[in-house]
Formats: structure tokens, sequence, C-alpha cells
């Protein structure tokens, strides 16, 4: 349960780490810009009031573990980061240069606080099954949170890692899917169709609640929800918009792989500080 | 050499033959004994490549995986970002065959430490053919960052080879067989990774070999020093990090280099010693393995001579370098 003033907070939160993207984006000159707008509200939520964490603490042994699986999307991630405190605000305009520890994709010994390196896509979901069983074997108490993109469900290693995850009823688990419906070709449905990814997850013994993920209650009461559930691992299938927040970047797959220039910049940055 | 402490039967007919994955099979346990944060992963070999034993004693500690290569080495580097010490096996071809991304990634990249168990390595596997016959694992693996790469010459040292990489906190791959082999070395023969040994001494020519071919180059060694050739024979079994000491210390003492071992002549063990040697003290090498070849199906030891795996082809290949060094023979 979360109240509207928290809501409202959580709302101007990921505005400005939408901000903090288009401009990190733009002074990269490279990376994606749809994936991690559309998934600010998920981010925010995470790490403003889901995830047990201390920025100051970023190795602390009972902390909850994120694993991002789909690591392009990482301008989200350090800018939520940042926001939270792990690193400084004036970071984030390093992305992808020389020396930066935002790496173009995230390296877990560049950065403390990431909990590994992805990229390549499809291995996120393993490795956080091998993360939750570690802590099923040490009777800890923190939950493993695992996202991946709608894309990386074409790759078999995925499904190795749901049937897994199902078999092992590993309850510690709770994944999402940013079911944003592109993929850098095109529409997830066009390039290798997905649906329903409700009915394969739950054939596969999992728990499946499906969200808007741009509603902060929705999304929070998702992640509370898989708390209270104990014979399998939980997935959360978010609906979100690529692009949100920015007209023209919105459900736009063209989107997907690009930043913006300063003239697209300066216009994505005059509709969110609206 | 005695501090080696050779099977005393080194050079009989009737010498002890064991495959090396049964000697992967006693080192898990004893690892398992020692430290708590070892686990077991399988994807779905576990009597084959010998983790069973383990599977059977620490049930809670296991975790099959299914055919599923990939999940088996990305659990594996979840499981070791927590501090846990994952053993995962299948057959070389499938890992590290097929999931070299996902190794390269989350292991390598990660730095945590899994280590792959790849069994029924080289063209002995035999009847299975050639899908099944793993020649290109130490190319692949020894081309990672972070990755030590290590190819046990029998069972005894494949046991001491498992305990000591369980306890190393890096990356590692252990190249196993699946035919028997002769045990040449003993409980006292000492182990060290990265750390080659002189299995016998010799000054004319230097055999740099591993796996079960140190015992092939053994015997050409015995037969060469009938015809007053004195050779030294080297059991490399850490392809990385490469032992750079005694590789250069042969090329300097001998002169003449031959590398001996079940894999493509392309990135294997030749391929090291020869970026070794060639950078730093040229000497004339010769490199015995698959020559760019697939195998197929037959019986190990006509296998292995047909694709020149041999006492002979290496007796051959120490003439031919010995004619490089410039001397008669």
């Amino acid at each position: 349960m979360i109240s509207d003033a928290d809501v409202k907070e959580l709302e101007k939160k990921a505005n400005d780490i939408r901000v903090d993207i288009i401009k990190m984006l733009l002074e990269a000159g490279s990376g994606h810009t749809g994936g991690p707008l559309g998934m600010t509200d998920i981010f925010t939520a995470l790490y403003f009031h889901v995830l047990n964490i201390d920025p100051k603490k970023p190795d602390w042994i009972d902390r909850d573990r994120l694993i991002l699986s789909n690591g392009h999307i990482c301008p989200v991630m350090y800018a939520t980061m940042a926001h939270r405190g792990f690193f400084p605000i004036s970071e984030l305009m390093t992305l992808r240069k020389l020396g930066s520890r935002l790496q173009g994709h995230p390296h877990r010994s560049a950065l403390p606080g990431l909990e590994t390196t992805s990229g390549p896509l499809g291995s996120g979901l393993s490795q956080s099954c091998g993360v939750a069983l570690a802590g099923k074997l040490n009777k800890a108490k923190w939950r493993v949170y695992c996202l991946m993109s709608d894309g990386e469900q074409d790759e078999g290693n995925t499904w190795e890692a749901v049937m897994f995850a199902g078999k092992y009823k590993i309850n510690n688990l709770v994944a999402l899917i940013d079911r944003n419906n592109i993929q850098i070709d095109g529409f997830t449905e066009d390039i290798m169709p997905l649906d329903s990814l409700k009915e394969k997850y739950e054939a596969f013994n999992w728990h499946v609640i499906e969200i808007n993920g741009h509603n902060f209650e929705e999304i929070i009461n998702a992640y509370e929800e898989a708390k209270t559930i104990f014979e399998k691992p939980t997935l959360i299938l978010a609906h979100t918009i690529p692009g949100k927040g920015v007209d023209f970047m919105e459900n736009k797959y063209e989107w997907h792989g690009k930043p913006p220039n300063k003239e697209e910049a300066e216009k994505a940055l005059a509709q969110l500080k609206r | 050499m005695n501090d080696a402490h050779l099977n005393p039967k080194l050079y009989d007919d009737d010498i002890e033959m064991i495959p090396s994955r049964n000697g992967f099979g006693e080192g898990l346990v004893l690892a398992a004994e020692a430290d708590e944060n070892v686990v077991g992963l399988c994807a779905d070999l576990t009597e084959s490549t010998r983790m069973l034993d383990f599977a059977k004693k620490f049930p809670e500690r296991f975790f099959q995986i299914g055919v599923a290569e990939q999940n088996l080495v990305t659990v594996g580097a979840g499981l070791a970002k927590e501090g846990k010490v994952p053993f995962t096996s299948s057959y070389a071809t499938f890992s590290p065959g097929r999931n070299w991304e996902q190794i390269r990634t989350t292991i390598c990249y990660n730095d945590v430490p899994v280590k792959i168990i790849g069994s029924h390595a080289g063209i002995s596997v035999g009847p299975d053919g050639a899908t099944h016959q793993a020649l290109e694992d130490l190319a692949i693996m020894r081309a990672l960052p972070n990755m030590v790469v290590i190819c046990p010459t029998d069972s005894i040292e494949a046991k001491k080879a498992t305990q000591a990489i369980a306890r190393l906190n890096k990356p590692c791959y252990l190249r196993l067989s699946r035919e028997k082999v002769p045990l040449i070395t003993t409980e006292q023969t000492p182990f060290e990774i990265g750390k080659a040994q002189i299995f016998h001494e010799g000054s004319d020519v230097a055999i740099i070999a591993t796996g079960e071919m140190v015992h092939k180059a053994l015997l050409a060694a015995k037969e060469l020093k009938m015809h007053k050739i004195s050779v030294r024979v080297i059991n490399c079994h850490t392809i990385k990090p490469i032992d750079k000491d005694t590789i250069l210390k042969a090329a300097e003492e001998c002169g003449a280099i031959v590398t001996v071992e079940e894999h493509q002549i392309n990135g294997g063990l030749g391929g090291a010693v020869a970026e070794v040697i060639s950078q730093n003290f040229p000497v004339p090498v010769k490199i015995i393995g698959m020559e760019d070849t697939f195998g197929e199906s037959g019986p190990p030891a006509e296998l292995l001579k047909k694709y020149g795996l041999t006492t002979d082809a290496i007796i051959k290949a120490v003439t031919a370098v010995l004619r490089m060094k410039g001397e008669r023979v």
C-alpha cells in the first residue's frame, strides 16, 4: 500500500530521472532511449520504495539483489542509482566515455552497487536463479529482483531459466518483463511473436501478475503480492510504453537504440519539465 | 625425475588404466567435504561426468539443470557471485562448447569462480564420433581473460586439480577424458596450478605434452634414449597461465621443442608454447595434434593412430625438429 502523497513524490522523482536520461544520452552521443524512458517508473518504484538497500553500503550483505538482464537500458539504472545516492548525479555525464564507471553496458567491477555484468541478452534470469539459490542455501532473508526485456524472451537461455526456476520453486525470486512490444528491428509480434507470455510462464509453474508499468500503485502492489507467494517464483508482466514521457518517442521502435540529437533533446526536456 | 614420484610401472604394459573423470569425481567429494560452499550443477550427465558421488553425498548442494548448458553456467555465475564455488559439468563439446558467450560475459568478465568441467575431451572419446569429441575447447577457453585452463594427465592428477581449483578464487576450466588413461603419477607427485613438471630429464629436445599424451611422450623419450637422443618430457597440465619459465628453460637448454595434445593444432597447447617461445627465445617447434580436422567414430586406439597421436608420430616429430635445429639424426 502506498499513499497518494508518496505516489506524487515518486512521479516527481521519475520525471527528474527521465530528464537526466535525456541529458546523459545527448552527452554520450550513443545509447538506448526508448527502453530507459519506458522503465523509469519501475526503476523509481524499486529504488525508492521496494528494494531494501543502502546506497552508502552497496555491498551490504543483507541487501536485496537487483539483476538487470537487458543491460542496454542501463542509463535508467545509472540515473536512478545516482538520484538514490549511490554516486554523484554529475557523474551521469560520463556515460560511455573512456575511464567512466558508467560503461555502455553495466559492468559489475566498474561500479559499486551493480550486482552483475550484462548486455548479451538472455542470461540475467539464469544468474538471478543462481543468486536466489545461494540465498536459500544461506537461509538469507533478502530477495532477488530480476528485470528483463520482452525481446530477450526470444533467447533459449531465458526459457532454460524459466523451467529451472519453476522446477526448484525459487520463491525468493521475482522477475519482471518490460512488455513494451518493441525490439531493435521492429515490433516483437512481427519479429518473433511472444504472446501469451502470461500463459507461457504459468505453464512453467510461475505465478504471474499483469500490471500497468507506469502505475506506481500497481507496481508496488505487485511486488508486495510476490512476497506472499511461497510455492513458486513470480513474474510481473509490466506493460510499458517505450519512450514514455516524450510524445515523439513513445511507442516508436526507431527510438529503441539511438540517442536524441541536440534539437530532439531540447524538445524532450521541454515536455518533461512542464 | 625422482621428485616427480611417478608410477614405478610407468613403462610397463600392465600399467593401471583409469579415466581422468574418475579422479574428478573423487576430488569433488573431497573438495566439498573441505568447503561447504562447494556446490554441483550438472546438465543431465551426472554419472557420466562422475558428479554422481557428490550428488548422492550432498543432495542439498546438487542442482540438476537438465539438458541446458547455457543455464548450467549462468546459474553457476549467480551462485559464484554470492560466494559459492559451483562445479558445472557436461561434455566439453557442450560446455564450454555451446555456452561460450555466457562463460565469457557472466563468468570471466564478472570474474567469478565458476568451475567448468568438460568431460569427454579429445578424439579418444571414440565410437560416439566427431560431434562428441571436443577438440577446440582449450583454444576457446584459453582466449578468455581471467580463465584458468587445466588438462590433467591422469586420474590422480585430476583429483588434485579438482581440489586445487576449488580453492582458487578464479574461473577455471578442467578438461577430462572419457577413456581409461595410464596412471603415470602417484599420490606423492606434486601438483601446483601453473607449474609444469619435468617427468623425464633430457637436453637434446623437449617434448611438452598435456593430458594422456604425456604418457606417449614418455614412451617416445624412452625409445629415443636407445638411439642416444636425450629427451626432456614436460607435463604441462596448466595451459593457462602457461608456465613460461619451464618452457623457456627447455628452449634454452634443449634448443628444440615438440608439443603434443589431443586437440586441434590451432590455439591449444602448441599455440600457447609457440607464443612464449617465438617472443622470447625462438627455437624450432613442432606441434602435434589434430591437423585442422574433425574426428570420426572408431575404437580410441585406432583413432589416435589414424590421426597421428601416437608414440611413433612423436618420434618422427622429434627427428624433424632436431633436423630443423641443425643436428644430424
